[in-house]
């Protein structure tokens, strides 16, 4: 039997997941044409936002890899348009001059960005966000230019707004409406947002309406209808959507807003069907990613012949991540006459819960903050619960228990996917699934929007119990089969300050542990217990044992303190006298900055330090090594800002900190970066009247990129969110791994929830200042040490 | 063949660090005395198989001894690499005459 024809026109969300439906329900009766005008496969458009950000590439958010399309015999045309439709002849027609007959058509073509049709809307620099090619366009701005204004307060705006914060440009958002997201958050939601983004570096102005475009080949800035004018380099429109029908218009389709469809994703033509952002239904268009899954749904279905009732509208819900800040909303949003709400408004943690309720049913519900109730409330909402149904269901929730324990199997779990808590837990069980990614492979589960990774996480757990804990843990070496964070706990709860009694207490497998355990057990001692744990140096390696690099025959190298890379004559003298004086093997800058000594004795070394009357440098120890500096605005002629000076008080700040792998600041005075702290675990950037603070740049084995931790007025700022910063990663971080591992590993949201929050930031700081209180001088600690001197660094000359 | 014994003096037993390695340098080799935590006194030659890393310097877990250079792992009673790397050190007899701690090196091995 000939197969039938299947046409896709949009090789987007919406339709590549109804030919998966129709895939699961009949994978040989089809032969499957993709048409999409854009050159890649189909990719997490709610996910662009993290391209702009710059690093994602387009492969991480592809849903549909090249070979999938391949393996199901479907044949993709990308980057090739469909023109034309003959309804008729039941054929389409495209712009590479290609033919193709169907026997079912379905346009799935989207939505386009809407233009505001404003006088200066075609100069260069304005541009949409929508696509790929809007995502290269702004990152491509960026690198050229500062200063970026976003039209538009609603989800994509501030995605768009973020993003542009990342790669380092300066944002204004501008919105029509008095807060932010109005159409799915309510005011109060609305305002804390607001305050959160606006801490993040974002800038408001509300209640604008863009008047014209300014500028003359190029955007220069925004005039609004009330006289007001901001410079601009890069306009970015986000203020909606409009449904792509052009080519259903062509064909002679009905249509309304959107391609008008039936409850079976039918036109009014017969065997054309819409589906996703251009279809309407029952009066709605839908943008969201989960009705328009219900709809692909729906249709694969009714295409497959299947017996079905047909899709039946959506609940609206949202739940989003905007700018680390979790929000969501569903049904009624704002208070009617007939609406009494529950409010919670928690200023402590900054969340904020509603919940409207109309003739004793939940109607709606806004969460800011903490989301983690939002499945619940879809759920309840969508089956026109009581309110006392879910009063009594908060009230029976234990606070450390995941919210998934209490759910029936028929609650969905996963609302981009429509899938319930009982198909994830039936696929664990019966597919024997360990992981986050498994599950997801599985069921779909977290592969649109992600937000509900952590309840299929706790699913795993309460479904595999114990099992799950065991394979996902890092043990701290093979002499434990307990993690990082459960040796701190105990050390916490026990009150242990002494490795040996870590081991002895949590029943180390070895007798004394290894030369992994050792030094991170007495890393951990002392991140817990700065004043009260004693350093052990029998736990630590040789180089910080000894307070000098050992090298490949013996000897040592010796690099003096040089605080920001800056010396003077007389030190340089001391220093080549001391050279001289020790016939050091080779003298050498270091990629710090720094001046190093090679090839000393071990027997020399108390008094190579002596002669020297430096402070060590540290070039050996898991601390700060050194901070890198430009020259800066004293000598400089681009610098803004005192660069040395910066460097020298952060260097003076964090010497002797124990941290849980070596720690490398860079400091420069201007954009172009000298002291290289985009690959340094912090790095600082002095620009005109602000201070940038990167984090987890390395450029050792794994070039990674520093991110903007966050843009500050004063040294005392840069000060204080470097000492949040660090003190987070000394209390979080795994021993031996670096800034820009535990930042990738963490999030960099996460951590910018941490420090931008300021009493958790005071809080950190206070820390590092007890942590900083014990350091002393190693090099003269050791000259004022006999008992030191004879363990450590004399030999016995046989005689 | 007959082979004579050097005894080479140490230090005092309280004097030695406790978990950490002494260098003994004589005029051919050095040899790394270490005070184990049980109190017991090992010694071996301060030459690790592999690059040649200086063992008194590595760090000490029971009778095991991690050279500071690649960390190869190295019984310091009965000299043996531990797996996965492979070989061995020599070992040296301690002598414990009170409070003093010698070390017996066996020098030139000579035909009579």
């Amino acid at each position: 039997m000939e197969k039938k024809k299947l046409v896709l026109i949009g090789n987007g969300m919406a339709g590549i997941r109804t030919i998966e439906e129709i895939l699961k329900l009949l994978p040989e009766e089809f032969e499957i044409t993709v048409f999409g005008k854009e050159p890649y496969p189909n990719y997490n458009r709610i996910q662009l936002s993290k391209v702009l950000q710059g690093d994602t590439e387009i492969k991480d958010i592809t849903l549909n890899e090249w070979d999938w399309y391949e393996e199901n015999n479907i044949r993709l045309y990308p980057g090739e348009t469909v023109t034309k439709i003959d309804k008729d002849i039941q054929t389409v027609y495209t712009d590479k001059g290609k033919e193709t007959p169907y026997d079912y058509l379905i346009i799935a073509t989207g939505s386009n960005p809407f233009m505001l049709p404003l006088p200066g809307a075609d100069k260069e620099g304005v541009t949409a966000f929508r696509d790929i090619e809007d995502c290269e366009k702004m990152i491509h701005a960026s690198k050229n230019y500062k200063r970026a204004a976003v039209i538009g307060g609603g989800l994509l705006g501030l995605e768009a707004a973020r993003g542009l914060l990342n790669l380092g440009m300066e944002v204004d958002v501008i919105h029509i409406a008095d807060y932010l997201m109005e159409r799915q958050l309510d005011r109060s939601a609305g305002k804390l947002l607001q305050e959160e983004l606006e801490a993040q570096g974002m800038n408001f102005l509300l209640e604008k309406q863009t008047a014209e475009i300014l500028g003359k080949k190029r955007v220069t800035g925004l005039r609004f209808n009330d006289g007001g004018k901001i410079p601009a380099d890069l306009v970015v429109m986000a203020v909606g959507i409009k449904p792509n029908v052009q080519l259903a218009k062509d064909t002679g389709l009905e249509i309304n807003r959107g391609i008008v469809v039936n409850d079976h994703m039918e036109t009014n033509v017969p065997n054309i069907y819409a589906v996703g952002e251009c279809a309407e239904h029952n009066g709605m268009v839908y943008g969201l990613v989960a009705p328009l899954y219900e709809q692909g749904q729906a249709l694969a279905k009714h295409i497959c012949g299947m017996n079905h009732q047909g899709y039946k509208g959506s609940v609206l819900s949202t739940q989003l991540k905007v700018s680390g800040v979790n929000v969501f909303s569903t049904g009624l949003i704002n208070e009617t006459d007939q609406t009494k709400s529950i409010k919670v408004f928690d200023e402590w943690r900054n969340t904020y819960k509603k919940i409207l309720v109309e003739d004793d049913k939940l109607a709606g519900a806004v969460l800011f903050g903490d989301t983690k109730e939002g499945t619940k409330l879809l759920s309840l909402i969508k089956k026109g619960a009581n309110v006392e149904e879910y009063l009594e269901s908060s009230q029976s929730q234990d606070d450390n228990e995941s919210i998934v324990v209490s759910m029936g199997d028929e609650e969905v779990i996963c609302g981009c996917n429509g899938v319930t808590k009982g198909t994830i837990v039936n696929a664990i069980k019966t597919q024997n699934l360990t992981s986050v990614e498994e599950v997801k492979g599985c069921t779909n589960a977290s592969r649109s929007c992600g937000t509900c990774k952590s309840l299929v996480a706790d699913l795993l757990t309460h479904t595999l119990g114990d099992e799950y804990e065991a394979d996902e843990k890092e043990t701290v070496c093979a002499c434990t089969d307990l993690s990082r964070d459960e040796v701190i706990a105990e050390i916490k709860e026990k009150h242990l300050t002494h490795s040996r009694e870590v081991m002895n207490v949590l029943g180390w497998k070895t007798e004394e542990g290894c030369s992994k355990c050792k030094p991170a057990l007495n890393y951990y001692l002392g991140m817990v217990y700065p004043k009260e744990h004693e350093d052990e140096r029998e736990s630590r390696f040789v180089n910080e044992r000894l307070h000098a690099n050992i090298q490949k025959d013996g000897t040592y190298s010796v690099v003096p303190r040089m605080y920001g890379g800056v010396t003077n004559a007389e030190d340089l003298r001391t220093i080549a006298d001391v050279a001289e004086k020790y016939d050091v093997g080779m003298i050498k800058l270091t990629g710090g900055q720094r001046i190093d000594l090679l090839g000393i004795k071990k027997e020399d070394l108390p008094s190579v330090w002596k002669d020297l009357g430096m402070p060590s440098g540290y070039a050996y120890g898991k601390t700060l090594r050194t901070v890198k500096t430009c020259v800066g605005a004293e000598f400089c002629r681009f610098g803004t800002q005192d660069s040395t000076g910066m460097g020298i008080k952060l260097e003076k700040k964090f010497e002797g900190l124990n941290t849980p792998h070596k720690v490398k600041m860079g400091v420069s005075a201007c954009p172009r970066n000298c002291a290289e702290g985009g690959i340094k675990d912090v790095g600082v950037i002095g620009l005109d009247g602000v201070w940038e603070v990167y984090v987890g740049g390395n450029g050792g084995t794994d070039l990674r990129k520093a991110d903007l931790l966050a843009k500050v007025k004063t040294e005392d700022e840069v000060l204080e969110y470097t000492a949040a910063f660090l003190q987070y990663y000394r209390e979080n971080a795994r021993y031996l791994e670096r800034t820009s591992h535990f930042v990738e590993r963490v999030g960099l949201e996460l951590i910018q929830e941490v420090v931008f929050n300021d009493e958790l930031r005071q809080e950190l700081c206070k820390r590092m200042d007890d942590a900083l209180s014990v350091y002393k001088e190693p090099w003269n600690e050791v000259l004022e040490s006999e008992t030191t001197l004879r363990d450590l660094y004399e030999k016995v000359h046989a005689k | 063949m007959e082979q004579t014994v050097k005894k080479v003096f140490v230090g005092k037993y309280s004097e030695l660090p406790e978990r950490l390695g002494k260098t003994v340098i004589l005029e051919d080799k050095e040899i790394a005395v270490f005070k184990l935590a049980n109190g017991d006194v090992r010694a071996i030659e301060n030459r690790c198989p592999h690059r040649g890393g200086v063992l008194a310097e590595g760090m000490v877990s029971g009778e095991h001894v991690f050279c500071p250079l690649h960390d190869w792992k190295i019984n310091v009673t009965d000299g043996l690499v531990q797996a996965p790397d492979e070989g061995c050190v020599q070992t040296f007899e301690i002598m414990k005459e009170d409070e003093q701690v010698y070390v017996l090196v066996p020098s030139e091995i000579t035909q009579s």
